[in-house]
């Protein structure tokens, strides 16, 4: 075991767990964020997404002992009242059906945006085909993703 | 206005009573039951209680006119929890945006039965809820009526309003709420004309949208409580095995974080058992118990387990091989017989015969099993995802030696159940571990559990021949099934009711890997096969495969074969008339490759077609037209949402997805192995047409995906002139490219 610092939508948090403690894991477990979800921890689905340094990153593939100073971002602290223009044209479109795959498919989607305001489909696809929907909702997602691309530019 | 006489619902009970502090509350159930369905969503084969779809409902209004509508049943991603209480909102006369949803605790005091499964939420619910919300409506009208002292007829109430128009006076039913609670439950109500509705119909956004772009805490595997633990079972890694000793034992136990390491059994002598656990082949676990996942986790991965063969470890191949065996035999009662098959294919001047299989599938809910239990000597609380929550509760009071009473559930909105769900081994197992360590636990599993757990898509195969005579005429017709435990056919489906000479039949085997309901069950198989087929018999017979369709169902309305034929034949040629029309069926547009399927189950009818176009010799779906008859469509935003979640998942189901067997252990254990369709996969567009009849309401969960599997395949065939018999296609010729 072993203190870490790290910095979380903000905030300071110091947690005492083992080197190879995935992220995901400090989130859910230590610091009480679940938005982030578990979904295969070996980097394949995509529900653990969140932003690490301003990128995308499978939080369920990066141990603690790597992330060093860089800040993580979860769905939680995406936007300051949840009114990041993708969450309001994820709840327009009425995407999530169970819901569960959805706040990585956000966070995907946020760090998209951030590199390319006007994506195009394939662009959306290729970027987007790490996270997985059981529930079959991704023709929503796209469209979700390009009303908020619209609304951003 | 339609009067409905309250007094079937008196079986049950329905009581009104004033709260504290102002306000009223009604309590409403109702019964209905329907034996065809509840064979759609558990195996035949298993003792299914008589009164299982029995549901129940809660409704407040509270002082300041807000209604708060429990949602009894549980929410899987099919938005149960956003429509069921539209239906009581419109009855009952309210603004939505006065609503707002609970979910129900499981109480089997107040609510009798709760249960997900078989898209009947909505069906068997709708004569109940309506009338949940005009018994109330009526109530405040009484109460009304009383305080204003004029007759109840002379009231009127619009958006929670009450108004007397004679001496310009209103009241708002927050006002009459608590006065309401004390009237009499009406012997008679009315419910309102359906060209009347407000809410129904209309596009309602999912009641917990807000919750799940934030992130909000809402399901089983987000719960944390003080002193809780965190636990993991260990099945054995091969069917047919059971576990022996642990024989790192203490070297686990002195791990980081591990408080104990111990064998539990589920299914102890002696217990009784409810259909929701019979299938479970793994009663006998290893339990990890530590203060954090990740811990667990690890020291799951180090278990050493002295694990004993007790049957024969199974193979695919040899399934495959049984399945062709026993696809040799007759059953002993075939499932339907009209007119004279044999001599009938004797006649015949053409036959075909094709045969179609489709592999295991696992769940793959996105959330994997998991429960919160905390067990103490005298009470159990259980909070998590479970699609059968009563019948949990009957087993956990059991193994714990409890009486019902110190038992209680409380449901999670669930990470997608898709019949998973309905089998709550994990309920028990979070139990008997939190009782052993004496401390709240929450138990997961990790997605390599998860998906070896069993509890599959059974494999099946199915055999199909079909004699024309020397007009083309389709004169015979013989289905025939096999499955693991249990085959797939509905004998009494389309076809059967438009030739003469049918015959149906089913045949089982047994094998010691679990199975159980998926996402429509056996349709998810039967459809893909039997559309296939029908193309390939439209094709022999050189017709186009909607006019081949059409035409058997002229016949089965006109003149159909049998009396007992599941399904409407209008309707189903409704939606056929449909897709045909509104996708331009006859004039593709250029480089694209159609193909057709239409099916009927869960009482709804759905038809599809899909276009497929060559990327660089492989099909890509490109849009699908999808035709639609559920009757009333209650939010129509949450209805093209499910039936376009039910064609993306039928596709990749279709496309990509197997469970595959080398000595009795499951060839795909996590997502790189277990292929699940993707964003890049899935269609550009999907078109969705309901048909407006007026019709009472059927469910959406699952019909649009059986038919889809058919459609791509017939829609490849027309690409690539190459037939498919097998899933998962990505291994055929025809789709590699
Ligand atoms: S949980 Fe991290 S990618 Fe699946
Ligand atoms: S909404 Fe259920 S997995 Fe995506």
């Amino acid at each position: 075991m072993a203190i870490y610092k790290l910095n979380i939508n903000g905030k300071e948090h110091q947690v005492d767990v083992d080197a190879d403690t995935p992220l995901l894991w400090i989130l859910r477990d230590h610091v009480q964020l679940t938005g982030t979800k578990y979904g295969c921890g070996v980097g394949q689905c995509g529900a653990c997404t969140v932003h690490v340094g301003g990128y995308a990153m499978r939080s369920c593939s990066l141990p603690i002992s790597q992330l060093g100073d860089q800040a993580v971002v979860t769905i939680e602290g995406l936007a300051e009242n949840g009114d990041h223009p993708l969450q309001e044209a994820w709840l327009e479109h009425d995407v999530p059906q169970c819901g569960y795959c959805q706040a990585g498919q956000i966070m995907q989607a946020a760090a998209l945006l951030q590199s390319n305001s006007a994506p195009s489909d394939e662009e959306i696809a290729a970027t987007m085909n790490g996270n997985i929907c059981r529930c079959g909702t991704y023709t929503r997602i796209k469209a979700a993703i390009k009303t908020a691309a619209d609304k951003m530019n | 206005m339609t009067l409905i006489k309250t007094s079937y619902n008196r079986r049950s009970f329905l009581k009104a009573s004033v709260l504290g502090g102002g306000g009223m509350m009604l309590g409403f159930s109702w019964l209905v039951s329907c034996e065809a369905d509840v064979a759609d969503v558990v195996e035949p084969t298993k003792g299914i209680p008589k009164e299982w779809f029995d549901i129940n409902a809660f409704l407040k209004i509270g002082d300041n006119g807000l209604v708060t509508i429990m949602s009894p049943n549980p929410e899987i991603g099919q938005n149960v929890k956003t429509s069921m209480p539209m239906i009581v909102a419109e009855e009952l006369d309210v603004d939505w945006k006065d609503v707002v949803v609970e979910q129900a605790p499981l109480n089997t005091d107040i609510y009798t039965r709760q249960l997900a499964g078989g898209s009947q939420s909505i069906r068997q619910g709708w004569q109940g809820l309506r009338m949940a919300g005009a018994t109330a409506r009526h109530m405040l009208l009484a109460a009304a009526a009383q305080q204003l002292e004029v007759r109840i007829e002379e009231l009127k109430t619009e958006n929670g309003v009450i108004k007397h128009e004679e001496s310009d006076r209103t009241l708002t039913y927050g006002e009459v709420a608590s006065l309401a609670g004390s009237m009499d439950v009406p012997e008679e109500v009315s419910l309102k004309d359906p060209k009347d509705f407000k809410i129904i119909g209309t596009g309602r956004n999912n009641v917990d949208g807000q919750k799940i772009v934030r992130g909000v805490p809402m399901y089983g595997l987000d719960i944390k409580r003080e002193g809780m633990l965190y636990a993991t079972v260990i099945h054995p890694p091969a069917f047919g095995m059971k576990p022996g000793n642990v024989k790192n034992e203490e070297e686990i136990k002195a791990l980081a974080g591990i408080k104990d390491v111990f064998m539990i059994n589920t299914m102890p002598e002696g217990i009784e058992l409810q259909w929701s656990d019979r299938n479970n082949v793994f009663p006998e676990l290893i339990a990890i118990v530590g203060e954090s996942t990740w811990q667990v986790i690890k020291a799951a991965k180090q278990l050493d387990v002295d694990w004993k063969a007790e049957s024969e470890l199974e193979s695919s191949e040899m399934h495959e091989a049984q399945l062709t065996n026993i696809l040799n035999q007759t059953a002993d009662e075939p499932g339907r017989i009209d007119g004279n098959p044999e001599a009938a294919f004797q006649q015949a001047t053409k036959t075909i015969e094709r045969t179609y299989d489709a592999p295991f599938l696992a769940h793959n809910t996105m959330e994997p099993m998991n429960f919160f239990a905390n067990v103490t000597a005298d009470h159990a609380e259980l909070i998590g995802p479970i699609q059968t929550p009563e019948f949990a509760e009957k087993t956990v009071a059991k193994l714990l030696g409890m009486d019902l009473e110190q038992v209680d559930i409380m449901m999670t909105r669930m990470g997608g159940g898709f019949g998973r769900r309905l089998y709550g081994n994990f309920v028990m197992e979070a139990s008997l571990i939190s009782q052993k360590v004496a401390a709240p636990v929450k138990l997961f599993y990790t997605r390599e559990s998860d998906m070896t757990q069993g509890t599959y898509r059974p494999a099946y195969k199915v055999k199909y021949r079909a004699g024309f005579d020397e007009n083309n005429q389709l004169i015979a017709f013989h289905v025939k099934g096999a499955g693991i435990h249990g085959g797939p056919v509905f004998a009494n489906r389309f076809p059967a009711g438009a030739v003469d000479n049918y015959l149906a039949e089913n045949l089982g085997m047994q094998s010691n890997i679990s199975t159980g309901a998926w996402r429509a069950p056996r349709s998810n198989f039967m459809a893909f096969a039997e559309q296939c087929f029908l193309d390939e018999c439209a094709a022999a017979v050189g017709q186009d495969p909607i006019e081949f369709r059409l035409q058997l169902l002229e016949r089965a309305i006109n003149k159909p074969v049998g009396d007992n034929n599941d399904y409407d034949a209008e309707r189903y040629a409704g939606v056929l008339k449909l897709v045909k029309e509104k996708s331009d069926w006859a004039n593709p547009p250029s480089g694209i490759h159609r193909g057709v399927s239409a099916y009927f189950c869960h009482n709804s009818y759905v038809a599809q077609v899909v276009d497929v176009e060559l990327v660089k010799g492989r099909p890509k779906v490109k849009d699908v037209h999808c035709a639609v008859d559920c009757g009333i469509v209650i939010n129509p935003l949450a209805a093209k949402n499910q039936i376009e979640g039910g064609i993306v998942d039928g596709i990749g189901h279709a496309m990509y997805s197997q469970i595959t067997f080398k000595e009795g252990k499951p060839e795909q254990q996590n997502f790189d192995e277990y292929r699940l369709i993707r964003h890049s996969e899935a269609p550009e567009n999907i078109y969705t047409y309901f048909v407006d009849n007026g019709i009472d309401p059927t469910g959406l969960g699952e019909p649009s995906l059986p038919p889809i599997m058919a459609a791509v395949a017939n829609a490849i065939a027309a690409a690539k002139g190459e037939r498919l018999y097998q899933q998962p296609f990505i291994s055929s010729e025809a789709v590699l490219g």
